[in-house]
């Protein structure tokens, strides 16, 4: 926050197109950030159980990865969807 | 299909076909069919950028679906432990891949970011649930399982 204080502050003194790419980035930057940690959480608590599961009931293990792998990547969409704001906001 | 070595998750593994192999497998199929869709409506939305984008966008997430079944099938043959590891360590590998995909392209004349993110979204989504619709008719009617012919 500190960071993005002195980067609003140094932008009172230029444009506002100036202040406009910088609040861009700092809001693409914080959208990344935060998309990738819900995802992260998820993931690791998914593919816990998941773990925990298999090394339970071995014969499930098949059935287990399966859905293991299918709830990873419905989880990474989350964060897919927040690295596409963040090009938008930063790149386009 | 498992062979656990004891019931320990540091050491059991998992010996024999890998399911999320088979399961990225028929995604990538199915991706690959409708890629010139995919192609066709950017192209027709952004032009010949879009058309560029949209199948950048598209080996971009089959990419990502292969890399994140081979890392689990690999791992999985050594120790589920070591999966967990790879898993988590490999959701950030393959976000930074992917920002760096996009990174070396995005100054580049023939991209349109419009349409890579919408076609990474809709492409990742889209096969995902087409996916999951013969994945869970296969879990609870085993005998209903999709063929490969």
């Amino acid at each position: 926050m500190e960071a993005f204080s002195v980067l609003v502050g140094q932008a009172s003194g230029e444009t506002a197109a100036d202040a406009k790419n910088i609040a861009a980035a700092a809001g693409a930057g914080y959208a990344y950030g935060l998309a990738a940690i819900g995802p992260g959480i998820g993931i690791g608590y998914l593919v816990g159980k998941s773990v925990e599961a298999m090394a339970r009931q071995p014969e499930a293990a098949g059935m287990v990865r399966t859905t293991m792998f299918l709830g990873i990547a419905f989880t990474e969409a989350l964060a897919l969807i927040g690295f596409v704001v963040f090009i938008l906001l930063k790149f386009a | 299909m498992t062979t656990p070595a004891t019931g320990d998750a540091f050491t059991t593994r998992f010996e024999g076909p890998a399911p999320e192999v088979a399961v990225s497998k028929d995604m990538i199929k199915r991706g690959l069919l409708v890629a010139p869709l995919l192609i066709a409506a950017c192209a027709v939305i952004w032009g010949t950028d879009g058309a560029l984008s949209s199948a950048y966008g598209i080996a971009i997430v089959l990419a990502n679906f292969g890399l994140a079944a081979a890392l689990i099938a690999f791992t999985a043959r050594i120790s589920i432990g070591l999966m967990m590891g790879a898993v988590l360590f490999g959701y950030l590998i393959r976000l930074a891949l992917i920002f760096l995909a996009v990174w070396l392209v995005k100054d580049t004349p023939w991209i349109s970011l419009p349409a890579l993110g919408s076609t990474i979204i809709v492409t990742h989504l889209g096969l995902l649930f087409w996916e999951m619709k013969y994945v869970a008719i296969s879990l609870a009617y085993p005998g209903l399982k999709p063929t490969d012919s």
